[in-house]
């Protein structure tokens, strides 16, 4: 059999994707509910970023996984929470003030890494601690999906729990129908008392917590140490994730999944020598395909309801 | 003086964000070196300090700059496209393919080249604008996936079909002499792509001011409903603008690649492209205004760049206060206060002058 064939067929592949997924998924759920409450937040870059920061030193002077995870989401949070108030207490563009803070982020984690390790690229001189891996009773008996799906970090469990408690947030909660409202018609949302800013800011911290995650999987579970760039643009290509999925999260989920399979097959072409530059720019060629088509189709809904004689700004 | 104030605001407001994020660096450089003065000293004033460092300053100026008057272009219409960096990079990796399988005399190859790679950018950047006008997908999401996919694109390209197999990495093919842009002043980098880019400002800056159809591009800008209400043909100007961007942006990589390298060598994508975003921002999308900007982000990175060789403070000290500068700019009730207090004093005074 061709050897390509045999590796994308076997089971470490299947594995492979799940943990290449896990990164971009929980980022792509802090775009997704931030997009939702029309506040897009680009700025997960950033914030991933200071989480494996935070989290990597922290780890590495107190020996403390739960202290590392809190430190972890706390910078992630604040991060976003500057954005917030950048953007909704000091009217910045979002757009703008996100990449700003994306640079913030990159310069800032650098500079407080040389402070502590006196090292200006990495901290492998520093030991962090790892999120364990998990194995699950039974499923990691069964064969195929036991090696698939059983042994992977514990944060890959988590980012997908992570998708059904996006699900419960936005849909099931007074604050995700707010939310929703609000990224919908903020006037028609602020008639009716949602306080518009309060709301988004809710959404923004929200997608800090989740693109903390990402990052403190990024540097403790992905690898064991904190370097500069270490999310590689992930941020973006969470931004490209949850257009794909329409912010909604088995959308976002289905999308982080293509991206992570598209990427780990991208690693297994690699030292073949095949062209994997066409395989790896499909998921961005799909996500502006998708947004053309969704923008086409808004597009249309709203002529129709022009037509019908629905007063514009109608959703 | 309020008056003064009042007219020069947000020039004011510029320069006083600059400065803080200036007493910014000091703090940073104060907290992290253990030789704040000798390390404040390079930082500030190294990269005047040595021929070659200020020849760096004015050597990265070009591509910068010229991103800069790309986006300036696109936001002055609001358009929020961020695809500076695909359409430099695609540009520059067609224009490199381009230059290295023709042969032509130097005053042919030059223009066609920059043309080449000029056009290639702008054809990218108008899909982004294509989506834009028809639909109204957002222009900065679209932008950014193109980016990606020029990205692979361009890598593709040179990689697979214009490799240097002789050179020790990836690399393409060194370009034919005639497409060189030579050196203004020898022994230095500088080359007259830095030139072009200057002169490009002065025609942007023609463009946005001086023209008819730059004047929609700032209608468009300041007020759609009202540029449409108007006569102004807002879909064409939101397609024309983000062209105008990626034609720009094209040009701009093929010069650095013309001028200092003389091949394609980048395998990760430079980043000028938010380069210039950040120039475009600090110079408020004046095209004369982001030469000062580009100059000032070039003489910070130097300044980093000493300071990573000669003292002990990591270059993103850099960064940290660009986002500063920028986060202050961008945020439209910084110092409005301020603005508020001096006009309502204005006009309490003109009321009672009566």
């Amino acid at each position: 059999m061709n050897p390509l064939l045999k590796s994308i067929l076997s089971t470490e592949f299947g594995f492979a994707i799940l943990r290449v997924m896990t990164p971009l998924l929980f980022p792509a759920l802090g775009v997704a509910i931030s997009a939702l409450a029309g506040a897009t937040n680009i700025a997960l870059e950033g914030i991933m970023i200071v989480s494996a920061c935070a989290g990597v030193l922290v780890s590495a002077f107190t020996h403390s996984l739960v202290l590392s995870l809190f430190a972890g989401l706390a910078a992630g949070i604040a991060l976003a929470a500057l954005l917030g108030y950048f953007h909704l207490k000091l009217r910045a563009d979002i757009f703008l003030a996100a990449i700003a803070l994306n640079l913030f982020a990159a310069g800032i984690s650098i500079v407080f890494l040389f402070l502590f390790t006196g090292d200006k690229g990495s901290t492998s001189s520093l030991k962090s601690q790892l999120f364990p891996a998990v194995d699950i009773p039974l499923l990691q008996n069964v064969p195929v999906l036991g090696p698939i799906f059983s042994g992977h970090n514990i944060l890959t469990y988590a980012s997908i729990v992570s998708v059904f408690l996006y699900w419960l947030i936005t849909f099931k909660t007074p604050l995700g129908l707010r939310i929703r409202a609000v990224g919908q018609n903020p006037d028609a949302a602020q008639s009716v008392g949602i306080n518009v800013n309060r709301t988004r800011m809710y959404a923004l911290l929200l997608s800090g917590f989740f693109g903390s995650l990402g990052g403190l999987y990024l540097c403790m579970g992905y690898v064991s140490w904190f370097a500069r760039d270490i999310s590689a643009g992930r941020g973006f290509i969470a931004i490209a994730a949850a257009t794909l999925g329409g912010n909604l999260p088995l959308g976002t989920f289905l999308s982080s999944l293509l991206f992570g399979a598209v990427n780990a097959l991208a690693n297994y072409l690699a030292p073949l020598k095949v062209p994997s530059e066409f395989i790896q720019m499909t998921p961005y060629l799909a996500t502006a395909v998708a947004l053309a088509i969704y923008a086409a189709q808004a597009m249309r809904k709203r002529r129709r309801k022009v037509r019908e004689g629905a007063p514009e700004g109608t959703p | 003086m309020e008056k003064f104030v009042l007219k020069y605001f947000n020039l004011i407001r510029t320069i006083i964000a600059i400065l803080i994020g200036l007493v910014i660096s000091v703090c940073l450089i104060y907290l992290v070196s253990k030789d704040p003065g000798f390390s404040l000293k390079q930082f500030l004033l190294g990269p005047f300090l040595s021929r070659g460092r200020f020849s760096n300053m004015i050597e990265s100026l070009s591509p910068i700059l010229f991103c800069g008057l790309a986006i300036a272009v696109a936001f002055q219409a609001r358009q929020f496209n961020v695809g500076a960096e695909g359409s430099l990079f695609l540009g520059a990796a067609v224009g490199t393919a381009f230059a290295v399988s023709t042969r032509m005399p130097i005053f042919l190859h030059i223009p066609l080249v920059l043309l080449v790679a000029g056009v290639v950018g702008a054809a990218w950047n108008y899909i982004p604008g294509l989506l834009k006008a028809r639909w109204n997908a957002s222009e900065l999401v679209s932008s950014l996936m193109m980016n990606y996919v020029a990205y692979f694109l361009g890598l593709y390209l040179i990689n697979f079909h214009f490799r240097d197999k002789a050179a020790g990495y990836l690399v393409s093919l060194q370009l034919p002499q005639t497409a060189w842009l030579q050196q203004f002043i020898p022994d230095t980098r500088m080359h007259w792509g830095i030139v072009l880019s200057l002169v490009f400002a002065v025609l942007v800056w023609f463009f946005l001011y001086h023209s008819t159809t730059g004047y929609e591009v700032r209608m468009t800008g300041y007020n759609e409903k009202f540029a449409r209400f108007g006569g102004i043909r807002v879909s064409r100007i939101v397609i024309l603008s983000q062209v105008i961007l990626g034609l720009i942006a094209g040009i701009g990589g093929m010069t650095e690649v013309m001028g200092i390298h003389h091949r394609f060598n980048w395998q990760i994508s430079p980043g000028y492209g938010w380069d210039g975003v950040i120039v475009a921002i600090i110079g408020r999308n004046h095209p004369l205004l982001i030469v000062a900007a580009s100059l000032f982000l070039a003489y910070m990175r130097v300044g980093g760049q000493v300071l990573t060789l000669m003292s002990d403070v990591p270059a993103e000290m850099v960064t940290v206060i660009q986002s500063v500068i920028i986060l202050l700019i961008t945020a439209e009730a910084f110092l409005s206060r301020w603005r508020y207090g001096i006009t309502v004093r204005e006009a309490a005074r003109k009321v009672a002058a009566r």
